[in-house]
This record gives C-alpha cells, structure tokens and sequence, in this order.
C-alpha cells in the first residue's frame, strides 16, 4: 500500500476510542501536529458524510483538512478522504489521499492502526501495481537514518 | 535543503515502482559506483531495457552518469531519495503526536467512565 501505518495501543475500550474519531468533540480533542487548539471540528458520522477540521500549526499556519467518509463499522473502522480547502503542505493541495484506522480489541483496550496512503499521484499508481511497500522499506533502509 | 516540485517528487515515487530500477539502485548504493555492462550483468533483461531503466533514474535524478572513454559510469545521487524520505516523514510527525493526543483523551473518558461506573455499583 502507498504511504505509511502507525499503530498506538490505548487503555480504552474500543467504543470510547471509536467516539474520539468520529465526533467534533473528540476530533477538537487530539487532531493536528502541535498541541493546539483545534478552531473547530464538524464531521457526520455516516457513510458519504463529510468531516471539516479546522486547525493551526505551530508557526502560524492555518488549515483545514476536508473529506468524506467512505466506510463506517463503530467500533471496529473508519475510513476517509484526506485534502485540504486550505493550508496544508504545498505539495499536497489539490490532492486526495485516503486515511484508514482500524480499531482491534487487546487485553485492557485497543489496537489503533492508522493507515494513510495515496499520498501523491505517482504513489497512489504504485499502490495499483504494486512495489510500493519494497520501495518505501528500501528507501528507508538505505537513506532513512541519515535523512533524520 | 532543497525543495523538490511536486513533478520531481512524482518521478522520484515512480522511478522507484520498479523492482528492477530498485535493484539497480541498490547495487548502486552497495558499490558506489559501475559501468552499464556491469550494472546490467546480473538482470535477465536485454542492454537496451537497462539502458531505458537507467534513462528513468536519471531523469528523476537518482542517478548520476559520467563517461570516461568507452565506458560510462554511473553512480548513486541519494538528494532526491532523502527528500522522498523526508516527505514521507513529515506526514508521520503531523499523525503521529496526533495519535498519541488521541490515545491519552481517549483513557482519560475511559477512566472517567470506570469512575462512574464504580460509583453506580457502589450505590
């Protein structure tokens, strides 16, 4: 698949993580990458529902991240469009890139794997014929620690 | 550091679908530098299609070539396969402190929901 997975274990059940996804106080609660106020969050929670969170980054940028959800399955998975109506990185206007979570039941709480692919045009060709992940693991491997 | 266009980039990502361009990449990156005929020895392909592999690398700026005689050599140009690495890279920093904000409001209502929970079985 195009792009990367992270994957968190949290010490909650599944529905309570579930309900930080999908609702505007939940998204207002963690979304971003700083620790800032989120300036608003809307998203309805059904599938071909729409989600707007708008949000700020350190050093002033200004953003707001769009998209539409294309499968909802409480407490298990959701998936969604990703672009921007404005801000984000340069290289991404115009984009559409794809976020899936899944949610898996552990001993004491949850297994959050988030996956974002389909980050740029010539990636999203990749993940359709395949090699992408041998790519990424390669490059990593040969530059990633020297990129840091 | 230099900033790649989207276009750039975009070559980068395709140049590097093929199996076979990465193979070459990483003998490339293994031996710092080889003659075509080299390069070409050890894949089932005919001179030509490496000879194309190559053109595909070079336009995306992997690779360097330099003739010295009759024989070219060519050689790893690692720029772009950082800045591919560190685009991918900036997209983890935005989601992963994310994550973990969402991890911790997350058991923050799980404890509050087990607080109340204790608190109605006590009742």
């Amino acid at each position: 698949m195009t792009g990367f997975t992270l994957v968190r274990q949290i010490k909650a059940r599944p529905a309570i993580v579930f309900e930080a996804l999908t609702t505007a106080d939940g998204i207002a609660a963690w979304w971003g990458p700083d620790a800032l106020p989120v300036v608003s969050a809307q998203i309805d929670a059904r599938v071909g529902g729409a989600y707007r969170v708008h949000f700020h980054s350190a050093g002033g940028g200004d953003h707001e991240a769009v998209g539409e959800i294309l499968e909802i399955d409480p407490p298990t998975r959701l998936v969604m469009t990703y672009s921007y109506a404005f801000g984000g990185e340069p290289i991404e206007v115009g984009r559409t890139s794809r976020i899936q979570i899944d949610l898996k039941p552990i001993a004491g709480g949850v297994e959050l794997t988030f996956n974002h692919t389909g980050l740029a045009n010539a990636a999203s060709v990749a993940s359709h014929t395949g090699g992408w992940t041998g790519a990424f693991d390669k490059l990593v491997r040969m530059f990633g620690e020297s990129a840091g | 550091m230099v900033n790649y266009q989207t276009a750039d980039l975009d070559r980068v990502f395709s140049a590097l679908v093929d199996p076979t361009r990465r193979a070459i990449l990483a003998r490339l990156e293994a031996e710092e530098s080889l003659s075509i005929g080299a390069l070409a020895e050890p894949f089932a392909i005919k001179l030509p299609a490496v000879m194309k592999h190559l053109d595909v690398l070079g336009q995306a700026g992997l690779i360097t070539r330099c003739k010295h005689g009759r024989t070219v050599d060519v050689r790893l140009a690692p720029a772009p396969l950082r800045e591919a690495v560190d685009w991918l890279a900036r997209y983890q920093r935005f989601w992963s402190p994310a994550l973990d904000r969402l991890a911790a409001y997350a058991e923050a209502k799980e404890e509050q929901v087990r607080a109340a929970e204790a608190k109605e079985a006590g009742e």
